[in-house]
């Protein structure tokens, strides 16, 4: 690998946004109010929507602003809300557990940047259809039909579930 | 070095991010949180393969909208969890869900 980066526009996007993710999942962890560390991650999350249209992905960056953004934040704010946080910041820290945990996530990151190094990306043969969310919903629709409804299924299980795991229980009479 | 190791670097620190997240911190709605975090890198993933692979195709984008709902559910039944075991408990600390082990 060399570092002879060529400063293109898409590069400095790259860059610009990947600062951005890094920052906000980091300082996510440093915060110790819990709102402040979900805000944070809602940044970083906004920050791989900007990555996804760079990557001509446009069609699931709106999706991600829509999902992430907009519902999964916001539903971890409510399950803050719900929940209570008076004795945030004062828990006794763990010293010998955060070490173990930082050298193990150090190491993988070694391994996977030594093998994201050391593989060979043969260059693209085709192009990306330039209209991607059109292609999207052709393949969606056409060859995914399956799939998507069996998605959909899951979904309305998921949430049915999740209602009645939240109901309040009635007293045993 | 191009843009695919790139896009693949972020991921992995984004991921071991979310995995350090996963491991040290004990409010169990910033763990669920960091769950998302890693399934947002494995999407990066995704993405930056459907466009730099051998093959750019579609299929990367539409797999990671799969990816995305499945996150979304998984979301759902779990805040779904910790209210109700907030309930049973009066805690969010993933510490002291231990029954299981008792």
């Amino acid at each position: 690998m060399s570092f002879n980066i060529e400063w293109t526009g898409e590069f400095v996007a790259f860059f610009v946004l990947a600062v951005c993710a890094i920052v906000g999942a980091v300082m996510s962890l440093n915060f110790t109010k819990v709102v402040h560390m979900t805000l944070s991650l809602a940044f970083t999350f906004v920050s791989l929507a900007g990555l996804y249209v760079v990557l001509n992905a446009e069609f699931v960056a709106f999706v991600q602003v829509l999902l992430y953004v907009g519902a999964v934040t916001i539903l971890m704010i409510f399950g803050i809300m719900m929940t209570k946080h008076q004795d945030e910041g004062q828990e006794q820290s763990r010293p010998l557990l955060e070490t173990l945990a930082a050298i193990g996530c150090l190491c993988l990151l070694a391994i996977l940047i030594f093998a994201i190094r050391d593989a060979d990306f043969p260059a693209a043969a085709t192009a990306l259809p330039a209209d991607t969310t059109r292609e999207i919903g052709k393949t969606m629709f056409a060859k995914m039909a399956v799939p998507f409804e069996l998605v959909s299924v899951l979904l309305t299980v998921a949430f049915i579930g999740a209602v009645a795991l939240a109901k309040r229980e009635e007293e045993p009479r | 070095m191009n843009m695919l190791a790139s896009y693949l670097t972020l991921a992995a620190v984004l991921f071991c991010v979310g995995l350090y997240g996963v491991i040290t911190k004990r409010n169990a709605i910033i763990v669920l949180l960091s769950v998302e975090l890693m399934l947002n890198a494995v999407n990066l993933n995704l993405i930056a393969f459907a466009k730099y692979g051998v093959q750019p195709s579609i299929t990367g984008q539409i797999f990671s909208l799969f990816t995305m709902t499945v996150a979304a559910a998984e979301a759902a039944v779990g805040v779904a969890i910790l209210v109700a075991i907030y309930r049973a408990r009066a805690s969010v600390n993933v510490d002291e869900f231990d029954e299981l082990r008792r």
